[in-house]
């Protein structure tokens, strides 16, 4: 056997993989050879870095040198100058957006540098599909010793002792939940991991799955150990691929090491896994819809009480969790709860994954500690608004979220204070607004979202939020009436109340924050049939401002013949006939007409 | 897998294969600038793989380099272990090697005839 002296990681996440990643791989395998260094040099594909924006991403050790945007193309000259020669290829390092600075080596970069990478430490950092990598970094270290060393209310305890709290939205301290399904006597019992991720912009359980699955497996065994099951359904959209074949192959690689299955590490411990796939629904997310879905009924919440530690999964005790609280188990196990805790606030420990997306340079997976403000997340590891604009909102925790403005931004981020500022930590989605955005409209984006995912079984989630949006729609058309906000809160008010379960309970959320930060706005578009932002095309006011040059083609193409004025000289739009279509706009070749 | 202690075992074995993504243990760094290149850096390069190949040294890192300027003295290569100082060596050639990995690498004894360079580490 040969030394190897590098290893070439090639990004293998959904994202990097549908930019061609394959290929590149393919094609390293290809150049390496045509150079002879194909035993010297070891090319690894992993799971996704969370910055699949810049993919496809190629990490090459020892030097740890982080390649951006790599073609197919690219790969000779990588091989030659690289990995023959040793001579770096700038024009493929990551440039940072604000001092357009190039850096070298993927630990400086500022979109990572302020993360605290726990539960994602391993994703893009081994191969997923190989348990040997997974163990060659301490995989399964603490299930060998939770189920050797330790009695399941030790376990129990010790994840109490942590703090950690569910990560897929509720925030429920996860060791209780455990102790729940643990003292519920029965014959069987079963521990649901939750891969549904619902929300739209969220992709954190997503990548923990294709880029470390065995960790998930790893959590959900000490969960089963602790509360005294032997059986486990993971949930996972069928919309997840990738996901679903690594999974599938982690299983089949623990069963066949004996990590998984009959009498783990000789301890009488059992624990068998499958894998159960959802058609996608975001009400199938909620626990006791998720476990309807799994017995093959209609995804539907039910009533709560009983809960599912007492009669879950076919009428038997079941504990459900997140993939990412899974993901943080093991570590609690093998570190201890007192390690774990020097990370986060008080009431909210160890770390959170956000998935940057909106109007923000650096788009992707960041992993922060918990209480780090708004404010770092956005500009030191978000790079700042794009473009130069100015920040307006941040959009946390998906539809069921909140909007915050400018003056939010030194929030701690925890669970608690996210709900005291009338958003959420929900599933850890941030969308972040510039001053281009109108928030009624976002307001509408949102509910539009939940309204049509609504399961329809209980009526003020059904009939309510249609009505809801029915309201916001006619606000950003021009038709609001006087007493339309007071209708839109009290109509929230009673929603919240009275749906059955947290998809209805929390729709309104998006409207509600932003009626309470952006009231202004709202009122703008009611009483002066104004949008601040200029988004709501019904709204709209096309003008001609002094740069007209009178060609007259404005006029020409207005299909209502709105525009009037001589040649040569300045032409005037009439308000009341214009049809807000943007025809003129288009037309001018002077940019003479602005939208506003 | 029948322990923890299996486990670890196992580990043990694996750990090497992702050493190199960690950034410890020593250091061995080839110039392969056009210079080293022309006096055989590549050869001196396969002479350190199989070196360390044959010795089980799996969790040395080489690395490479581009010109220093100091083109008379090529091959370079240097030596760097844990918290000590980085030492050149000049005008290597690969039946040098075997004596560099063996008395510097795995025993920290510098090879003082062919040194040419000493860079304390901070
Ligand atoms: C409409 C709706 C959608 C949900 N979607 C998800 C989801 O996609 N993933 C998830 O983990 N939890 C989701 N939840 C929360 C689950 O009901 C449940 O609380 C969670 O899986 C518990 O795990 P945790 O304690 O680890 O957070 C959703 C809840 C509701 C009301
Ligand atoms: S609140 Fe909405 S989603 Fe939930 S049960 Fe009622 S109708 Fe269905
Ligand atoms: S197309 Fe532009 S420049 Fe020409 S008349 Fe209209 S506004 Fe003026
Ligand atoms: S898929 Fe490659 S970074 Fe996300």
């Amino acid at each position: 056997m040969q030394h190897i002296r590098a290893h070439v990681l090639v990004c293998g996440g959904t994202g990097c993989k549908s930019a061609g990643s394959k290929d590149i791989q393919l094609s390293f395998a290809k150049n390496l050879e045509a150079y002879g260094l194909q035993d010297e040099v070891m090319v690894v594909e992993t799971g996704c870095h969370g910055f699949c924006e810049n993919g496809p991403l190629v990490i090459i050790y020892p030097e740890g040198t982080f390649y951006c945007k790599v073609k197919v193309e690219d790969v000779k000259e990588i091989v030659e100058s690289h990995l023959y020669k040793g001579r770096i290829v700038e024009r493929l390092l990551y440039r940072e957006p604000m001092s357009l600075e190039q850096v070298p080596s993927y630990s400086e970069i500022g979109f990572y540098k302020k993360q605290k990478r726990l539960v994602l430490e391993n994703c893009g950092a081994i191969n997923p599909e190989q348990i040997e990598e997974y163990i060659a970094v301490g995989g399964y270290e603490a299930l060998a010793k939770a189920v050797t060393t330790m009695s399941p209310q030790e376990v129990i305890d010790e994840v109490k002792k942590s703090g950690l709290r569910g990560r897929g939205g509720g925030g429920f301290p996860t060791g209780m939940k455990w102790e729940f399904a643990a003292k519920s006597v029965s014959d069987k019992k079963y521990v649901i991991c939750n891969a549904d991720e619902g929300d739209p912009g969220a992709f954190m359980d997503r990548s923990v799955l294709e880029g470390d699955p065995h960790r998930v497996l790893e959590g959900m065994a000490i969960c089963g150990y602790a509360m005294g099951a032997d059986e486990g359904y993971i949930y996972v959209r069928a919309e997840y691929p990738l996901a679903i074949k690594r999974l599938r192959i982690a299983i089949e690689q623990a069963e066949a090491l004996g990590l998984l299955g009959d009498n783990i590490f000789d301890s009488g411990f059992s624990f068998k896994l499958h894998i159960k796939e959802g058609a996608g629904a975001f009400v199938c997310g909620e626990e006791t819809a998720l476990m309807a879905s799994i017995e093959g009924k209609r995804g539907m919440p039910r009533p709560r009480p009983p809960f599912p530690a007492v009669s879950g999964l076919w009428g038997k005790p079941t504990n459900i969790n997140n993939v990412e609280t899974f993901a943080n188990v093991a570590q609690i196990i093998v570190h201890g709860a007192d390690w774990y805790c020097q990370f986060g606030t008080e009431r909210s420990k160890g770390t959170k994954v956000f998935a940057l997306t909106g109007k923000i340079n650096n788009t992707g997976l960041a992993e922060v500690p918990m209480g780090i403000t708004m404010r770092e997340i956005i500009y030191d590891i978000g790079g700042g608004i794009t473009n130069g604009k100015k920040f307006k909102a941040v959009q946390i925790g998906g539809p069921s979220g909140g909007c915050l403005p400018e003056n939010m931004l030194d929030l701690p981020v925890d669970y608690d204070s996210l709900i005291a500022a009338g958003a959420m930590m929900g599933s850890g989605g941030l969308v972040v607004m510039d001053e281009d955005t109108c928030m009624v409209d976002v307001a509408k984006f949102f509910l539009n979202f939940t309204q049509s995912e609504s399961c329809g079984k209980c009526t003020p989630c059904r009939e309510g939020t249609k009505r809801m949006l029915e309201i916001l729609t006619r606000i950003t058309e021009g038709q609001g009436v006087e007493g339309d906000i007071e209708l839109l809160e009290n109509l929230a008010k009673n929603i919240k109340e009275t749906a059955l379960c947290g998809l209805g309970q929390t729709a309104p959320n998006p409207v509600l924050s932003t009626l309470k930060y952006f009231r202004h706005e709202y009122e703008a578009h009611i009483k002066e049939k104004r949008c601040p932002a200029g988004v709501c095309e019904k709204l709209a006011n096309y003008t001609i401002t002094d740069a007209c040059r009178g060609c007259g083609l404005c006029a020409r193409n207005c299909p209502v013949q709105a525009i009037s004025g001589k040649i040569k000289s300045k032409h005037v739009i009439d308000q009341a006939v214009c049809i807000k279509c943007g025809a003129c706009m288009a037309a001018c070749p002077f940019k003479a007409i602005i939208k506003g | 897998m029948k322990s923890l202690a299996d486990l670890q075992a196992l580990r043990e074995k694996l750990k090497a294969d992702i050493k190199l993504r960690r950034n410890e243990g020593t250091i061995v760094i080839v110039g392969m600038g056009t210079c080293g290149i022309a006096a055989g850096a590549r050869e001196v390069m396969s002479a350190v793989l199989d070196e360390l190949a044959v010795r089980k040294l799996v969790d040395v890192q080489v690395r490479q380099t581009g010109c220093i300027g100091m083109c008379e003295k090529e091959v370079l290569v240097d030596v760097i272990r844990p918290n000590e100082p980085r030492i050149t060596y000049g005008k290597v050639k690969p039946e040098d090697v075997k004596k560099i990995i063996a008395d510097h690498v795995v025993n920290g004894r510098i090879v003082e005839e062919l040194v040419v360079g000493k860079i304390e580490q901070n």
